[in-house]
């Protein structure tokens, strides 16, 4: 295990031990939040900045999250590459940090991101000297633009937002994950654990699961639970298990009569 | 294609005799799917969906929580004028009512928002009469950018306008609209609007479409239980809600359940929706459209209202005042459009909410 005491992935300056990413949306309340940090070890969680504001007549949310992790503002709501800078520079001027998460969609049934605006947003941000984690439909070709565009991550999505499906997108996040010279971060469709350790056996760097732990009816445990399963996940990926096989693989080599 | 044309597809169609045609095994059916069509939104509106009623809530419960959390939505109503030049049998705001007119000036209309807005609210709906020489682009314009001061969202109810009109506003810092088409009986229509621009179905069917192409990001459509038959009219309220969400992928759609209540000088509700009635609509609604977003006003009672937050609802006004400057700017003989059944604070609505489980939320919106 002296190896994985060192295993921590990069984004910007900063250096992560957790894999596990979490977000604030769709809590029954926003108590549950800083419990559920503690229980997942999660070290970055992502809020919306719509739901951010300064002045609230009560707590404002990001006074539910402690100081140690770090916060990743995301766009959600942007339909536009210049949406999603708008409001980047509104998260960093509230006092956000650098870290921005961008969510550009035009697609309310589905949540789908837009792949172009994502892009276009990415390139200006990055410029800006933030930390861009671009949420994205698994493309190979985007994903190394992003790369160019200065991301310092990509986040493709496992399936659709909330929908808890796991990796419907499978062959396409491992192709990302194979070419990829940033960390891959798996986001959104993460639905139990199971897949989690899934994309994590699969070599992704991280995965960000919300959904899935906020709606649970004991956000504190289903918290833990991805916590081990991601764990549990990145071991095997670096213990570099054999793969599955569809056939039978003989014990006894069928050209070892050849000799040298 | 516009709406009008999926609409007139249903011009013969025999609602009456397809509700009593539906069996059992059809509701089990479509209770199974996991897209359903528009043949399915009629089943689960059919008398025969009833005792299936505890089997829709519970999906449907499970498919709010995982698309909007365990949250509701928080934003208060803003009537800034209520001078009107339509003849709505229904409505106490109507031209045929006599009673003194009032509009807040923009000092007003600041002093209202101030007040909303030490609640706590976030998300506003300005109102008005229907009425534009009194209510002019010009006011319109000016109050939308005083309470953009205010509230991080700001929905308009106002009377229809023209797809350039809406551009306006949205440019303004309007983000949000919401119109009733009241009834989609187009004979219905004709008898409770005999006069004025609203007597124009058309016009007003095809209002969500202007807004959405001028730019709006949420759009709020209804139809007023009470006027016509509650069955069809929930019908082409759902298919009109998932029209716009094809149409639109970008924008957000939700509906209401407007109920009659009392209203000085209307009519008497033809056609009583039950809270039975209520609940089989939005659960229909929800099945049918997973991302819907489904808005209860104060016209529900408090303890309806409570019971809503696990059925599918998504958003609630709270501690709403629906006569003109109630909030602050008091004008003391305005008259409220339609009575207020639940009259709990802000607080106290946020606190119920949590209470039953979920997150009130008060701000979910960035003007930029």
């Amino acid at each position: 295990m002296g190896s994985m005491q060192k295993d921590t992935f990069r984004l910007g300056d900063v250096e992560f031990t957790s894999r596990l990413l979490t977000g604030t949306g769709k809590f029954a309340s926003r108590a549950l939040i800083q419990p559920m940090l503690a229980a997942s070890e999660s070290e970055m969680i992502t809020v919306a900045l719509r739901r951010v504001d300064p002045e609230a007549t009560s707590k404002n949310i990001l006074d539910y999250i402690p100081d140690s992790v770090r916060l990743l503002p995301n766009t959600s709501g942007a339909r536009t590459a210049q949406e999603a800078v708008r409001i980047a520079r509104i998260a960093r001027e509230a006092g956000c940090g650098d870290f921005i998460k961008i969510e550009v969609i035009t697609d309310m049934k589905y949540l789908l991101p837009d792949n172009h605006e994502t892009l276009l947003a990415t390139e200006t941000l990055a410029k800006e000297g933030f930390v861009v984690l671009p949420y994205m439909m698994p493309d190979i070709t985007v994903s190394r633009q992003l790369h160019d565009a200065g991301a310092a991550a990509v986040m493709p999505l496992g399936s659709p937002i909330g929908t808890n499906r796991g990796l419907e997108m499978k062959p396409m996040l491992k192709r990302i994950i194979e070419g990829s010279t940033i960390p891959v971060v798996v986001d959104a469709g993460i639905g139990r654990p199971s897949q989690a350790a899934e994309a994590m056996e699969m070599g992704a760097d991280a995965v960000l699961v919300n959904t899935a732990i906020a709606t649970s009816l004991d956000p504190v445990t289903a918290g833990k639970s991805f916590a081990l399963a991601v764990k549990a996940g990145r071991m095997a990926y670096l213990s570099e298990m054999a793969e599955q096989k569809e056939y039978a693989d003989p014990s006894s080599p069928l050209t070892g009569f050849l000799g040298e | 294609m516009s709406f009008i044309e999926h609409l007139d597809r249903y011009a013969s169609f025999d609602f009456e005799g397809y509700f009593q045609s539906v069996t059992p095994a059809d509701i089990k059916k479509t209770l199974s799917r996991d897209h359903l069509d528009s043949r399915d939104l009629l089943n689960l509106l059919s008398d025969q969906a009833r005792p299936f009623l505890e089997e829709m809530a519970r999906k449907a419960s499970r498919m709010t929580h995982q698309y909007f959390g365990r949250t509701i939505g928080l934003y208060a109503p803003m009537y800034i004028a209520d001078y009107c030049t339509n003849y709505c049998t229904y409505c106490g705001f109507s031209a045929a009512v006599d009673f003194k007119r009032t509009k807040l000036s923009l000092a007003e209309i600041e002093r209202e928002a101030l007040a909303i807005a030490a609640t706590g609210i976030r998300h506003i709906l300005v109102l008005t009469g229907e009425a534009p020489a009194r209510t002019p682009m010009s006011y319109l314009v000016g109050a939308v950018e005083i309470l953009k001061k205010y509230f991080s969202s700001i929905a308009l109810e106002i009377y229809p306008m023209d797809e350039a009109e809406y551009r306006t506003l949205n440019r303004a810092g309007a983000d949000s609209l919401t119109v009733y088409q009241e009834v989609y009986d187009r004979e219905v229509y004709r008898e409770v609007h005999p006069k004025g621009r609203k007597a124009d179905y058309n016009y007003r069917l095809l209002t969500p479409e202007r807004g959405a192409r001028a730019g709006f990001r949420a759009i709020n459509i209804g139809t007023l239980f009470g006027l016509g038959n509650p069955g069809s009219e929930a019908f082409f309220a759902g298919l009109h809600a998932g029209y716009l969400e094809r149409q639109f992928p970008d924008v957000e759609i939700s509906l209401s359940l407007p109920r009659m209540t009392k209203a000085r000088g209307g009519i008497e509700p033809r056609n009583i929706l039950t809270d039975t009635g209520f609940v089989q609509c939005m659960l229909a609604w929800r099945l049918f459209m997973p991302r819907l977003g489904l808005t209860v006003s104060t016209r529900e009672s408090a303890a309806f209202r409570d019971r809503l937050i696990h059925l599918g609802a998504t958003r609630f006004s709270a501690g709403s005042k629906t006569d003109v400057g109630g909030y602050a700017a008091k004008h003391s003989d305005a008259t409220p459009q339609f009575e207020i059944t639940d009259e709990r604070s802000v607080d106290e609505v946020a606190e119920m909410i949590r209470q039953s489980g979920y997150q009130p939320v008060f701000k979910d919106w960035e003007l930029v």
